[in-house]
């Protein structure tokens, strides 16, 4: 189990629910991955008199957790506005909060990140801020009320893995209590897992599934892969030693030192 | 069983489903609100595109085999169908999606800089590497609406404005207009624009691959060009936003920049009727026929969905994207 604002969650994947071939092999990925929360955005899908209902109520079926997201927005203004829209949709205090600052790339603005999330947590939201590995911004976030960090592992939609190792394992010593959970730039099951090993407590992507040949197989793949590396994290694993070492003893052959 | 027979609604699959009818000697009849063929329909605001194969990179399977009866049907129908292919391409840094799309479907070839530039000259200027789907076909969307309903009236079909009373099977050919009778029918938002851009000469349908923002861009000679089109889980069927419009447009100037001094005829927005898993079905409700959900694919599978209704109705041949229901309360 892991927990989120004391909100218990049996699975640590995280799947977004955009860019799927259709809504019934949405559905599949989130059978087969077992996934525990699902991503929503409302930014655009709103529209007027709540036109995007037929889809939101097609992700409340799936029977996981909702965690609606702020993705498109670039200010702060955009991002508190639509996280108040999601609150009264979804009825729940979780918001996924993303201040894009680099239209390219989708990297986090740092700083509206900052503001938007206090803002929030003041009015009572529970924030799950996209960031980046950047120690001092997470500071910053802790000190905005967040509870929960969400750094990314790449760019979005970029599907490269852990592209800063050495800043996500400084990270992840710096804040040794805070849940965290890798998000964006996942591209295959074995990425999921390193970041499980690496003492992360869940992981989150959607492109790499949605947009697979076969994203409810790839949703599996993703599933097991964030289930085997939280268990070799839990398993405490070997140390690496630069040189082989026998695990049964060569006989005849004295200690090589 | 060929007893009085009324379609209800005169977008792209009711007047599919009402030739392929009145060419098998049915007595029906077409019931639409509106006179004539007109943007009260999505139909209207479609691309014409008769790609079944490329559409077979995120479709599944019926659409690619079904899509395939298209282009001859239309052909058939008297309608102008230009079969000269399609051509996929990717900007530099996308190159990549074109492997992974090439990998995905079938019926193409590999262009090089050469190749392009021999069937679209004005796009080996700027990209060196194409695919290039050669069965494929494209048609005027509008004017094959027209054509059809023409055809039908010629053919002494009776269109009406109102329903009024009904004997004998309905077939509901309503698109999203029909959620009151199909609860899990849902809009997919689509945005669209036309161009006149007389300094792009193109002769097939484009499509420009890319993670966020894919376009196509359909030639409808003169120098118009019909470019779409965003999909947005949304039933909205107003409201073309400034965001999806100038993504739109973002991406016919990296297509080619000399768009970036057409002229904008027109902005166009509709929801598309589908089903859950996208695919579209024929639903048998008593003596009411549903045939909806065809999404994006409107021109491209009406047809096959056309034959298969006319095959249930006179010969009792089930078909296979068919379900069958009591109604929901």
């Amino acid at each position: 189990m892991v927990s989120f604002y004391g909100t218990e969650v049996a699975s640590r994947l995280m799947l977004g629910t955009a860019q799927y071939p259709s809504p019934a092999i949405l559905e599949q990925a989130f059978r087969r991955s077992g996934a525990g929360i699902a991503t929503v955005s409302v930014r655009r899908e709103a529209g007027g008199e709540r036109a995007g209902a037929a889809f939101w109520d097609l992700v409340k079926q799936l029977d996981v957790k909702v965690l609606p997201n702020t993705a498109g927005c670039h200010s702060v203004r955009e991002a508190v506005t639509t996280a108040q829209m999601a609150r009264e949709l979804f009825d729940t205090p979780w918001i996924k909060l993303e201040v894009i600052g680099h239209a390219d790339t989708l990297q986090p603005d740092p700083f509206g990140l900052v503001e938007a999330a206090r803002i929030l947590t003041d009015e009572g939201f529970q924030v799950f801020p996209y960031t980046t590995e950047d120690i001092v911004l997470a500071d910053r976030l802790l000190e905005a009320g967040c509870e929960v960090l969400m750094p990314w592992g790449a760019p979005i939609g970029t599907g490269l893995g852990l592209t800063n190792i050495y800043g996500l394992r400084t990270l992840r010593a710096q804040f040794p209590d805070v849940p965290m959970v890798v998000d964006a730039g996942l591209g295959l099951p074995s990425q999921a897992a390193q970041a499980m090993e690496m003492a992360f407590d869940a992981v989150l992507l959607n492109t790499a599934v949605a947009k697979a040949g076969d994203p409810a197989a790839m949703a599996e793949g993703f599933g097991r892969a964030v289930e085997a590396g939280r268990l070799a994290y839990e398993a405490d694993p070997m140390e690496p030693r630069d040189m082989a070492a026998p695990s049964t003893p060569l006989i005849g052959k004295a200690f090589l030192e | 069983m060929t007893g009085p027979v009324t379609i209800l609604g005169a977008g792209v699959a009711g007047l599919c489903v009402a030739s392929e009818l009145a060419a098998r000697g049915v007595d029906l009849r077409v019931v639409d609100p509106q006179p004539q063929p007109g943007p009260h329909a999505c139909s209207w605001w479609a691309g014409g595109m008769l790609a079944p194969f490329c559409e077979g990179e995120t479709a599944e399977e019926p659409v690619v085999r079904l899509g395939q009866e298209a282009a001859a049907w239309w052909a058939r129908q008297g309608v102008e169908v230009t079969r000269n292919g399609s051509v996929v391409i990717a900007l530099g840094r996308d190159r990549r999606e074109l492997d992974r799309f090439a990998r995905r479907t079938e019926g193409h070839a590999q262009l090089d800089r050469d190749g392009l530039s021999r069937i679209e000259p004005h796009l080996g200027d700027r990209f060196d590497r194409a695919l290039f789907f050669e069965s494929e076909a494209h048609i005027a969307p509008r004017a094959a609406l027209a054509h059809l309903r023409a055809s039908l009236e010629r053919a002494g079909v009776r269109f009406e404005r109102e329903q009024g009373s009904v004997a004998g099977t309905v077939i509901d050919c309503r698109g999203l207009a029909a959620q009151d009778a199909l609860r899990d029918l849902r809009g997919v938002k689509g945005e669209m624009a036309v161009l006149r851009a007389p300094d792009i000469d193109l002769q097939r349908p484009v499509r420009l691959l890319h993670p966020r923002y894919p376009l196509y861009l359909v030639p409808r000679g003169d120098g118009v060009f019909m470019l779409g089109a965003t999909q947005i889980e949304s039933g909205e069927r107003t409201r073309a936003t400034l965001r999806s419009v100038t993504e739109l447009f973002n991406a016919a100037y990296a297509l080619h920049p000399a768009f970036g001094e057409a002229e904008i005829l027109e902005i166009g927005v509709d929801a598309r009727p589908a089903f859950p898993d996208n695919l579209p079905r024929i639903r048998r409700r008593g003596d009411t026929i549903h045939v909806n959900g065809l999404f994006r694919h409107g021109f491209l599978l009406a047809p096959a969905l056309a034959r298969m209704v006319a095959d249930l109705l006179m010969q009792g041949t089930i078909p296979e994207v068919m379900d069958e229901d009591h109604g929901e309360r």
